[in-house]
């Protein structure tokens, strides 16, 4: 469990991307409030998933638009799966890591 | 107590709309019958397994689990015998009772056998030899005997005798088929095209056809040996198929008291005459005269009974069918819907005939919308005529395309010809061979597929080869997506509807629309409800940030490798030394990877990190050019007048013009403009989705839906003015009337030719419908509302709106030119 940045960092719909150990991970702040980790880059051509759009169940990449499942990290595209990680906020604080 | 639901019939229509009710959530205890023993198969397909290119299994549509994983009680092999109305139950010929709330009577219809003598063996049914085509069992029978006998004979030359005649051939040598009418196919079509019919039948299959010929006899005592006509020939023979029609399975509902005219007759919902509670679909029921005896109006009866029953919409209305039909015969090529001949005075009627090969051509127009086509050995454009038939579509002035492909692309292939791994979708890589195994895995829409495997999701120019390759493994079978017609996915409603409802609730935000039409929010609907939120409250638009497509949130084009593409306005792709100088610096300073000229006249700068777009758009300070978003693009302008020797119109000034008003206004598809100063088309506007053309004395023509991008079409001419003054105007209610009408990310292309350009000039020009005052009235609010996104630098919209999305990832990664 460790913070690795505020919620008001990411406004409520994004996502952005945060350096965690030498890894990238994208964290998303989904319109209900809560927050969803997963791998940062695009496992089809490398894209930005943190500048991908959002809605309460999947998250589409900006290059090609493949859809993920934010939650399980199941392709919805015939694309390999995306690496979830727990992640949930503490008052402001992003908490990556089992509650 | 859950209401019981009795389905009498285990066909396809009997079983569709069973599924078609469960799709709805129908909470009903359903109970079918079948006569035949076993689940329910795809009747359409049993000429495919007497022709041998189907397996037996590969017809079957419902196997028995999925009755038990659905709770259905199905009761194969039992015949119902009466429906008693009163007591709400049917009784079935083994003695039993079965009670109803409400009753589906779907017992389609049986193989038509004129009573010719012979046929029957007193007590035994058919002769040995003689069989209708009509069940798997028919089919089963007449393969085991055909293969042990040489001549066969067919009755009947309408489309199910074509289908049986061919694929009997694949299991004895001589084959004759004989029609009563006086040509071939004489529901569908005319003589003309059944004699070019008979013709391609005889030379290429090598069956003998005799028309206009009366069976009065099967021969033969004890095995057939022959049939009689009327006019004394004797055709010798060894086995006979029947296939001379089909009649409804109606007299149990009559006997029960059920109103039967040809079939049990239905009002609009499909609810029986007179009756409360018993409906009928499919081949047994009559509605408004007429009865089908195709697949087609079967799945839209059933859609219709199933809103209606389940409550999904109480009162959805059938309202009969346009039937189009193609033959499915091997190597002859058939077609035809609606008219087969012209009705009325001022039909305009089209015939094309190369009988050398076996090609005859007709289609029939009433006020300029096709009501009728036939195509008999080129069959190359019944896709379009298909779609221009069932949805009314506005047709090309040259009416010779609807029969001929003229210039434009190769005719189109042949789906059944094309080899598996050939690639459709030459954006995403995806074969023909994926399509098909994802609709045998039972996808069976097309947008279905598309998501599936992405197919159609590139540039979208091969959509309409996905769709027939998708109908064609569908078998007939595909289901109508009714998302299509919906202007974002994810809110069930067409454009006008959607647009009356954020009106009438008030709607200013995206989220706000999810929350109030949509249920949940969706992400493949925002960027379309965020641009058509915008175009219709202007400066009252609640912008939420996230709606919108990255390259609208940081005004730039993302590129491949994350980084970003910036693009300065150039009106008209006018500059200046000074401008180039500034850009020149720009690129040194932040070592910029690429410059590059781009297509609509203007300098891009490639390889951008988005960390540094603001600092970019500060040195240059210049406002932007719109090279990211689905809206006004550019103009590209010609020298114009002022040097070139040959402009007739000041193109360069006007396209400045018409950029400088008209700039960065959003749309449901990209806007690209130009302005060319005489006929030669420098500046290539007649391809653009709003073109201006300078002739002579002063005029401008004004080209709209044209395109050089993955389509091609030449804009068509909208009208001629006499200033540039009234260039402005029409550009800007011309662009209005598309912003609010067109689909989400439907281009001009595709919306004018939708609507018609009659229709469009009627409105733009004409204003016969008096909207032009509201349209130039929004358009110049939108105008007035504009402002250079690229002045956000100084304070980012929302927090980390420039951060970078990949930091660790050295950038660029594409290779730097020197």
């Amino acid at each position: 469990m460790r913070a690795i940045g505020t919620v008001d960092e990411i406004p409520p719909g994004e996502g952005r991307t945060f350096a965690v150990d030498g890894q990238m991970i994208a964290v998303f702040r989904l319109r209900d409030g809560s927050l969803r980790a997963t791998q940062a880059v695009c496992p089809h051509k490398g894209g930005p998933l943190a500048d991908g759009q959002i809605d309460r169940k999947q998250v589409l990449c900006p290059l090609h638009l493949n859809a993920w499942d934010l939650t399980t990290g199941c392709s919805l595209s015939g694309q390999p799966d995306l690496a979830v990680y727990p992640v949930h906020a503490d008052d402001n604080k992003i908490i990556l890591g089992d509650a | 107590m859950r209401q019981r639901l009795v389905v009498i019939g285990n066909g396809m229509a009997g079983a569709r709309t069973v599924e078609e009710i469960l799709a709805r959530g129908g909470d009903f205890a359903i109970t079918m019958f079948g006569d035949e023993p076993y689940g329910n198969y795809n009747r359409i397909m049993l000429s495919n397994v007497l022709a041998g290119v189907e397996d037996e299994s590969g017809i079957f549509l419902n196997d028995l689990s999925w009755y038990a994983d659905n709770g259905i009680t199905l009761h194969t092999g039992t015949r119902i015998e009466r429906i008693d109305r009163f007591a709400r139950m049917v009784y079935a010929t083994d003695g039993t009772a079965t009670p109803y709330d409400k009753l589906i009577i779907a017992t389609g219809s049986r193989a038509f056998v004129p009573p010719i003598p012979g046929l029957h063996r007193p007590g035994r049914g058919y002769h040995q030899g003689v069989f209708a085509f009509r069940t798997l069992d028919d089919t089963r029978a007449m393969i085991r005997y055909a293969k042990e006998h040489e001549r066969a004979v067919v009755i009947g030359g309408g489309l199910l005798g074509l289908e049986a005649a061919r694929g009997l051939q694949n299991h004895l040598p001589h084959v004759t088929l004989i029609h009563a009418a006086g040509h071939l196919m004489n529901a569908q079509l005319n003589e003309v095209a059944g004699e070019t019919l008979r013709a391609t039948i005889e030379r290429k299959l090598g069956i003998e056809v005799v028309v206009s010929a009366q069976t009065t006899e099967i021969l033969g005592k004890h095995a057939v040996t022959g049939v009689r006509l009327a006019d004394g020939r004797v055709i010798g023979c060894d086995v006979v198929v029947v296939a001379a029609g089909i009649r409804a399975n109606a007299e149990m509902a009559a006997a029960s008291g059920l109103v039967v005219e040809r079939g049990i007759v239905v009002d609009d919902q499909m609810r029986a005459q007179d009756e409360d509670d018993i409906y009928a679909v499919g081949e047994c029921a009559q509605h408004r005269g007429e009865t089908y005896g195709l697949v087609a109006p079967l799945w839209d009866q059933a859609k219709v009974l199933a809103d209606h029953l389940t409550g999904v919409n109480p009162f959805a209305e059938y309202h009969g069918s346009q039937v189009a039909t193609k033959l499915k015969v091997a190597g002859v090529d058939v077609a035809s819907m609606g008219l087969k001949e012209p009705e009325r005075d001022d039909d305009e009627s089209l015939t094309f005939t190369e009988p050398g090969k076996g090609v005859y051509k007709n289609v029939i127009i009433r006020d300029g919308r096709l009501v009728g086509a036939t195509m008999v050995g080129d069959v190359k454009k019944v896709a379009f005529l298909m779609q221009a038939f069932d949805r009314g579509l506005a047709l090309p002035e040259e009416r010779a395309e609807l029969m001929f492909d003229l210039g434009g692309p190769a005719g189109e292939v042949k789906v059944e010809d094309m080899p598996d791994d050939e690639q459709v979708c030459n954006c995403n890589g995806v074969s023909k061979g994926a399509i098909c195994s994802t609709v045998q895995s039972g996808c069976k829409t097309v947008s279905g597929v598309m998501d599936k495997t992405r197919a159609g999701k590139g540039c979208g120019t091969c959509k309409p080869i996905v769709q027939r390759i998708v109908e064609w493994a569908a078998g007939g079978e595909v289901e109508e997506d009714p998302a299509a017609s919906y202007y974002v996915p994810g809110i069930p409603m067409p454009k006008p509807e959607l647009m009356n409802a954020i009106r009438l609730h008030d709607l200013r935000s995206v989220s706000s629309v999810f929350a109030t039409l949509g249920g949940e929010e969706d992400a493949k609907s925002k960027m379309g409800l965020a641009s058509l939120l915008k175009m219709m409250w202007g400066g009252d638009y609640v912008d939420e940030r996230d709606a919108r497509f990255i390259n609208d949130r940081v005004h730039a084009n993302i590129q491949r490798d994350g980084t970003f593409s910036v693009v300065p306005q150039m009106k008209g792709g006018v500059t200046t030394p000074a401008q180039l100088r500034r850009i020149a610096e720009v690129a040194e300073k932040h070592e910029v990877p690429m410059v590059k000229l781009t297509g609509g006249q203007r300098i891009d700068l490639l390889g951008i990190p988005k960390e540094k777009l603001p600092e970019v758009w500060a040195d240059l300070d210049m406002p932007s050019g719109y090279a990211y978003g689905k809206s006004f693009r550019t103009v590209k302008t010609c020298v114009g007048s002022d040097f070139c020797r040959f402009g007739v119109g000041d193109s360069t000034a006007l396209g400045i013009a018409l950029e400088e008003r008209y700039q960065g206004i959003e749309g449901p598809g990209k806007m690209k403009l130009a302005v060319t100063g005489c006929p030669r088309n420098c500046a290539e506007a007649y391809v653009k989705d709003l073109g201006v053309v300078a002739i002579d004395g002063g005029k401008w023509e004004i080209y709209v839906g044209g395109a050089a991008g993955a389509h091609i079409r030449k804009g068509d001419l909208l009208t001629t003015v006499d200033s540039a003054d009234e260039v402005m105007v029409l550009t800007g209610r011309f662009l209005q009337y598309y912003r609010e009408n067109a689909n989400w990310l439907e281009r001009t292309y595709a919306f004018v030719p939708r609507i018609g350009i009659d229709r469009v000039r009627e409105i733009v020009v004409d204003d016969k419908d008096g909207i032009a005052a509201g349209l130039d009235a929004a358009m110049e609010a939108s105008v007035a509302a504009y402002r250079d996104p690229w002045k956000d630098r100084d304070q980012p919209a929302t927090p980390g709106q420039f951060r970078t999305s990949l930091p660790l990832t050295v950038l660029p990664q594409v290779p730097v030119r020197a």
